[in-house]
């Protein structure tokens, strides 16, 4: 039989394998990580400076500390994921936690077992952080809705993908410095683009000058108009020269083949013509404008080989940086102050 | 067996009769046999309906009762107890049933259920197509001699409009209406709400109030045409508000119907819930077709309903499975189960004071008794007439309550408003003279 030590010596132990904020600084209250809709000025900056420690960390000769020991990680994806899933798995590993990779396809209700279900289940077996992928837009919310561990969205429909929002962030910080008042343009498919929403969100709560482009039928409803301050202060863009043009960010889209023939647009030649990030469009941003992509990319389509394996392209520093936010995630997520001894509550009295 | 009974000393407001003042109602078999102040009534029971409004029971045209073949989400016994708990007498019965109501023995399956275990009277609506499948007419003049009051493939569209012009024709001779569930499923594939800031913030695949509006703008071209009834179903846009307007400035026999939560609830719920916030909720009892729509096009069915430009209020009780409903927002069944709250919703609007509540009353008894005819099946409906059916409401205006799903009659528990105060409650419901509902008055 053994006792639970207090939660609070298990943080203050843990805490000394590297030179990340101290929880106590209690910027971080947040049991689950779900979006970046509602996080502040003081949470984006909290997580930025806990992902530095992280990056110390991963840069050591033996990348690895043992902060998250006995935490058990659960990735359930319902969807296909290569970086994301890796990247999630490694950052628990190197912080020590055992991960548990969970695959599931398609909807669970026409497969059997709901995702309420699923959730309890995992619970049971012992996960103390969830970190999900679902097809289905609010399915991390249902899922946070019923469980007593932490929830971390790896990406939900069209809606939210705020680990790679903060990725993004922090590779544009490391080169920007302060992204306030620095130019952000998003190329492509912003309608069914979650990575585009969660930048959307923290771009613009750090004060960035955000614009998105696309053809309209690519641009969702309402965006760039005034909707009192419930969708993010963007600016929506049909040309591509024009909103390029003096940029300090040119972060391009996934544009998925299955669009092209679903009538959004007519087809891989026009779009290219019109909307690829190519060097000579390129040369109308700043100097040395950061190229983003979340990956993976289409070359040729929305953007071209060159760009994208040019000098300006971070996107190989994004993957990078994806393993320390997910780190800075997990910790926050389990240490910080807004984390609840989840095992203790799923087990009641034992 | 209906007894004699004496409703004493409340308001009574009737539409029909444009009777609103102090007065008695007395009920003997099953009939009112008289309204007026001071009614002699030696043996009769007692109701004491002082501080109450007596009304015509009220008449919903669009419930969901789910019998036969989906049973688990509702049957007619459970289904007609929910509308007697909220004041509902006649509820017409959509045919989107399995199998659905496309021939004469299952509507007299329907009548025979509702005979049986019904708790008020039940009015079928006939398929149009067989199988609701759009393609063949179903046996229509089989239908009506069944006693169906109208023709709908709801749930669906009639979206072939060849089909939904001889319909139009076909139907005319039994002077009966089709009632179009008004959608251009081109323009709503995938979708699962509104289209505006509401489906972006969320990330949902929307549908454009354009889609409702295009195959409203089809109805009433092709009931002009053909000089037939066309009954817009759950009308919930400000443009098809308009397309009523003008259609029916020209005359053409064009009636339509609101929901009491296209009246009073926006996108938002989808988004934040009843109560508001800001959290995200997803909230699957909010998932409805057509959709929660947008505060202007909530706006207009408000005006249109005080205006007459909309015709009366039903509810499209849509009962479902809790398993239905607790799932992902994109896997969620369609449909909120709103017999038990359409009043006290609907009052919000005679507090707000946005209608009056002779108006709200008539919206809910004459107003869908003339869209379709009713009393051409059932002679004095929806009127508190001597001779009339006993269906009588007595209701609680200013009563105050909080929303709890898990004591409804419905099985269907799928309401975004558990733990909403709504203020305006069903104090009793006599069905052909019979109490079928009761809560706070006192029956002596």
């Amino acid at each position: 039989m053994t006792t639970m030590r207090p939660l609070e010596t298990r943080a203050a132990e843990a805490a000394a394998p590297f030179a990340a904020p101290g929880a106590e600084e209690g910027a971080w209250r947040r049991r689950h990580l779900l979006d970046l809709d509602d996080f502040s000025v003081d949470e984006l900056d909290f997580v930025m400076r806990t992902t530095d420690a992280m990056k110390e960390v991963l840069s050591r000769e033996v990348p690895r500390v043992p902060a998250l020991r006995g935490t058990t990680i659960v990735t359930l994806f319902y969807e296909n994921s290569t970086r994301t899933r890796s990247s999630f798995e490694l950052a628990g590993k190197v912080l020590g936690a055992d991960v548990i990779n969970v695959s599931a396809s398609g909807s669970s209700v026409t497969k059997g077992e709901s995702l309420v279900d699923t959730v309890k289940t995992l619970q049971a077996v012992g996960a103390d952080v969830l970190v999900m992928r679902h097809n289905r837009s609010g399915a991390p919310y249902l899922a946070a809705r019923h469980a007593h561990c932490s929830v971390v969205n790896a990406g939900d429909g069209l809606h939210a993908h705020p680990t790679q929002g903060l990725l993004d962030l922090y590779t544009m910080r490391t080169s920007l410095g302060d992204v306030r008042g620095k130019r952000v343009v998003i190329v492509g498919d912003v309608l069914h683009s979650r990575v585009a929403r969660s930048n959307m969100w923290s771009l613009t709560a750090l004060g960035a000058d955000v614009t998105v482009c696309g053809p309209p039928t690519l641009i969702p409803a309402g965006l760039g108009r005034d909707t009192e301050g419930r969708l993010p202060p963007v600016r929506v863009e049909t040309d591509i020269d024009r909103a390029i043009e003096g940029a300090d960010v040119v972060m391009t889209l996934r544009m998925q083949l299955e669009r092209m023939h679903g009538g959004f647009v007519p087809g891989a030649r026009e779009y290219s013509r019109l909307y690829q990030v190519n060097a000579a469009r390129l040369g109308l941003a700043k100097p040395g404008a950061l190229v983003l992509h979340p990956g993976p990319m289409n070359e040729g389509v929305e953007i071209s080989h060159e760009v994208a394996h040019g000098l300006q392209s971070h996107v190989e520093e994004q993957v990078q940086n994806g393993v320390a936010v997910r780190m800075a995630v997990l910790w926050l997520i389990t240490r910080g102050a807004g984390a609840k001894p989840a095992r203790a509550a799923a087990r009641g009295s034992l | 067996m209906s007894e004699r009974i004496i409703i004493r000393g409340g308001r009574v407001i009737d539409p029909a009769t444009k009777l609103d003042t102090i007065a008695d109602v007395l009920v003997e078999d099953g009939r009112i046999s008289a309204v007026g102040a001071g009614l002699a009534a030696e043996g009769a029971r007692e109701i004491d309906a002082r501080g109450l409004v007596v009304a015509p029971g009220f008449i919903d045209l669009h419930t969901h009762l789910r019998d036969p073949g989906l049973e688990y989400k509702e049957d007619i016994e459970s289904g007609t107890r929910a509308a007697a708990r909220g004041g509902f007498t006649t509820v017409c019965a959509m045919p989107n049933t399995e199998p659905a109501m496309d021939n004469r023995s299952i509507i007299e399956y329907v009548l025979r259920e509702a005979a049986a275990r019904g708790h008020v009277r039940v009015l079928p609506i006939g398929a149009v197509s067989k199988g609701r499948a759009g393609k063949e007419l179903a046996e229509l003049g089989d239908l009506a001699a069944a006693g169906c009051v109208g023709f709908s493939d709801d749930g669906s569209p009639v979206h072939d409009a060849t089909l939904m012009r001889r319909a139009l024709e076909y139907a005319s001779a039994f002077d009966l209406p089709i009632i179009d569930h008004c959608e251009e499923k081109s323009l709503t594939q995938d979708a699962v709400m509104h289209e505006g800031w509401v489906s972006t913030r969320l990330g949902l695949r929307a549908a454009p109030a354009a889609a409702e509006e295009s195959l409203v703008a089809r109805d009433i071209a092709l009931a002009e045409a053909t000089g037939a009834h066309v009954h817009i179903a759950h009308l919930s846009t400000r443009g098809a508000v308009d397309a009523m307007r003008r259609a029916k400035a020209r005359g053409v026999r064009v009636t339509a119907e609101v929901t009491p939560h296209h009246l009073t609830l926006t996108d938002e719920v989808v988004a934040f819930g009843a109560l508001g916030g800001d959290a995200l909720l997803y909230e699957t009892n909010a998932k409805v077709n057509p959709p929660l729509r947008s505060r202007e096009d909530v706006d207009a069915c408000v005006a249109a309903l005080a205006d007459g430009a909309i015709d009366c209020i039903a509810t499209d009780h849509a009962p479902h499975a809790v398993i239905e409903k607790e799932c992902e927002f994109d896997d969620a069944a369609f449909g909120i189960s709103g017999l038990e709250t359409a009043f006290g919703l609907c009052m919000r609007l005679v507090h707000e004071g946005r209608l009056t509540l002779p108006a709200l009353i008539e919206r809910l008894t004459a107003g869908p008794v003339r869209a379709l005819g009713l009393d051409r099946h059932v002679p004095g409906i929806g009127a508190l007439a001597a001779g009339a059916p006993a269906d009588i409401v007595l209701l609680d205006p200013d009563a105050e309550y909080a929303v709890e799903p898990e004591r409804f009659a419905s099985k269907g528990k799928n309401t975004p408003l558990g733990g909403v105060t709504l203020k305006g409650a069903v104090a009793a419901t006599i069905a052909g003279g019979r109490i079928v509902h009761e809560s706070g008055v006192a029956v002596g």
